[in-house]
């Protein structure tokens, strides 16, 4: 058995049974962060923040809420809305959190993809993010299920119906999955417990997936440079600090990086405060019909790109189009066949190959949101097969790269 | 030596033990997800064929989906040739004769009302007499055909009976046997 001393504090106490003092050193002060960095980096912290407000505004819901077909949509629009005190807050924000959250993640992978910072041993920091971003995408969409509105039905069918698989008519696996003919009790209630139990939990273990693949490579800096964190973290312990090229996570980087969530957080709460309603969509004011599908279905506005790949082509082109859109990003790090993790100003080609993707993601986003008519669905059909193009390139313009 | 070989066989008696758990659990939970036996049992609807009137789409419902009745008048039987359908580029008439139900010396179009592309409710638009889907843009001619992609086929009919002038929905019959043989509709 170990041997314990007469604790002299408190904190003597803890750290004789716990290791704090330990913990402290290996996950915070003596965890090195290269200086050469920019605002961009704080999207992860910002992310986990914000992960933090939905899981507290959703505590709140779930106190509320009912997952009954003929009660969920008067328990989120009358009940928390205009009985519970404060409830409207709650609501507001988790909606905007929800969507905000998107936006952070795709600046956050454009960080990654401009830095490089999905390759030279940081590919399952890569792949684990994307896992991240399915999870998120699978916790959004259970998540919008749950008012029961007209847009929560039926973007319900339309996305279970997907799993028909196109010709191939798997309607038993469909009617599997809603545990009915058509999203009904059976269907609320299991979307219910994935958003409030399984996919939770699968976040916070990605997350700690996540954070575990950034420990051994490291963070990536601004210019690509290769860090010696054992010779800089030497320098910086002697007290040389100004030439060493790594600082503390904890205070220094911390910081710096409270700083920007600070500013994303004024940003976030005038959202809440002024701007909620770009989260809601008024057709989801209207109670679930199955009867009556709404005018035009779109989804909210972090899923239009993958949606409008979709679109253009017949079911089973289209079903192919839609898987391949959802996992490609997957295969970056192997794609990419060149050696530079340097930024994309410094790659030739593959700095057009960043903006051109940006850019036809955008104009995909665009696009799905307006009526399928006319010349939107042309730009939208060019727009996705620019959108493959791209993907076919990228394996060639980087195998050609030449060597920085 | 000893010692580790018993280990050895303690291991792989486990793993085999937790195996057939594991299989077990997971048939379980297969299981579990399933439509309950109430839910697939509720399903039988009956409509009265008489009380439809020519060129009106009537939305009645059956399993919780929508179910399109409409009464074909002489005019939209005869002007059938025009539909062509952009998949086969062939005209429809032929498959139209097939897909109608005659009931009671009258011909009636009854389909699932929902889009075969990823089930959206077409709308019906009874001055050109014909379906568009908002979602995607799919079209289906009077008799539920499809005329412009991307829908892979017609509005699915659903398994039914007819009775004098009563349809039974969820029975099936030898004319929905005849359907489902000639590839008229998959089955709902």
């Amino acid at each position: 058995m170990a041997h314990f001393t007469k604790a002299t504090s408190l904190h003597d106490w803890m750290n004789q049974r716990l290791g704090v003092d330990t913990l402290n050193r290996v996950l915070a002060t003596e965890y090195w962060i290269p200086k050469n960095i920019n605002f961009l980096w704080a999207m992860g912290m910002i992310l986990a923040i914000t992960f933090g407000i939905l899981l507290i505004s959703g505590i709140f819901l779930l106190m509320y809420y009912q997952p009954n077909v003929h009660l969920a949509f008067d328990s989120v629009n009358y009940t928390i809305m205009q009985e519970v005190g404060y409830g409207w807050l709650w609501r507001h924000v988790h909606g905007v959190a929800a969507s905000v959250v998107f936006l952070i993640i795709y600046i956050h992978m454009f960080t990654g993809i401009y830095y490089g910072s999905y390759k030279k041993g940081r590919e399952m920091i890569w792949i684990s993010g994307m896992l991240l971003f399915v999870a998120f995408s699978a916790e959004a969409f259970s998540g919008y299920m749950l008012p029961w509105g007209q847009m929560s039905y039926w973007a319900g069918m339309v996305i279970t119906n997907l799993f028909s698989l196109g010709g191939l008519h798997a309607n038993g696996l469909v009617e599997w999955i809603r545990g009915d003919y058509v999203p009904a009790q059976a269907f609320l209630n299991r979307f219910f417990m994935l958003h409030v139990l399984l996919i939770p939990l699968a976040i916070i273990g990605l997350i700690a997936l996540h954070f575990g693949a950034l420990r051994i490579p490291h963070v990536n800096n601004q210019d690509g440079e290769e860090v010696d964190f054992e010779v800089e973290s030497k320098k910086y312990l002697a007290g040389d600090t100004k030439n060493s090229k790594v600082i503390r996570f904890m205070n220094d980087f911390l910081a710096k990086d409270m700083m920007v969530v600070g500013i994303y957080l004024i940003f976030f709460f005038y959202l809440v405060f002024y701007h909620y309603d770009f989260a809601m969509d008024p057709v989801n004011f209207d109670p679930a019909n199955g009867l009556h599908t709404p005018t035009h279905i779109y989804p909210e506005w972090y899923f239009l790109w993958s949606y409008e790949v979709l679109r253009p082509f017949s079911t089973n082109v289209g079903l192919i189009a839609f898987a391949f859109a959802q996992v490609i990003f997957f295969f970056l790090p192997f794609l990419d066949r060149s050696p530079n993790a340097v930024p994309a100003s410094r790659r030739g080609l593959f700095q057009i190959w960043f903006w051109a993707m940006l850019v036809d993601m955008i104009v995909l986003t665009a696009m799905g949101k307006v009526p399928p008519e006319g010349s939107f669905s042309v730009i939208g059909h060019y727009a996705a097969l620019t959108f493959f193009a791209l993907w076919i390139a990228l394996p060639f313009i980087t195998k050609f790269e030449k060597k920085v | 030596m000893k010692n580790s070989s018993r280990r050895g066989f303690m291991g792989k008696a486990f793993g085999a033990v937790a195996g057939v758990g594991a299989v077990a659990s997971l048939y379980a939970m297969k299981r579990s997800w399933d439509p309950l036996p109430s839910v697939k049992a509720a399903g039988f609807t009956t409509l009265d064929m008489s009380e439809y009137k020519e060129n009106e789409l009537v939305v009645e419902k059956w399993r919780g989906k929508p179910i399109f009745v409409l009464k074909q008048s002489k005019e939209m039987l005869d002007t059938e040739d025009k539909n062509m359908s952009e998949i086969t580029g062939k005209t429809t008439s032929a498959m139209d004769k097939k897909r109608l139900l005659k009931i009671g010396g009258e011909y009636y179009m009854v389909c699932v009302g929902l889009c075969t592309h990823l089930g959206c409710i077409p709308g019906y638009r009874p001055d050109k007499k014909d379906f568009l889907c908002a979602c995607h843009g799919g079209m289906y001619d009077d008799a539920g055909m499809v005329t412009k992609s991307p829908p892979p086929r017609g509005f699915d009919i659903p398994p039914f009976k007819i009775d004098g002038m009563k349809l039974v929905l969820g029975e099936s019959s030898p004319e929905y046997e005849k359907m489902l043989a000639d590839g008229v509709t998959l089955k709902v």
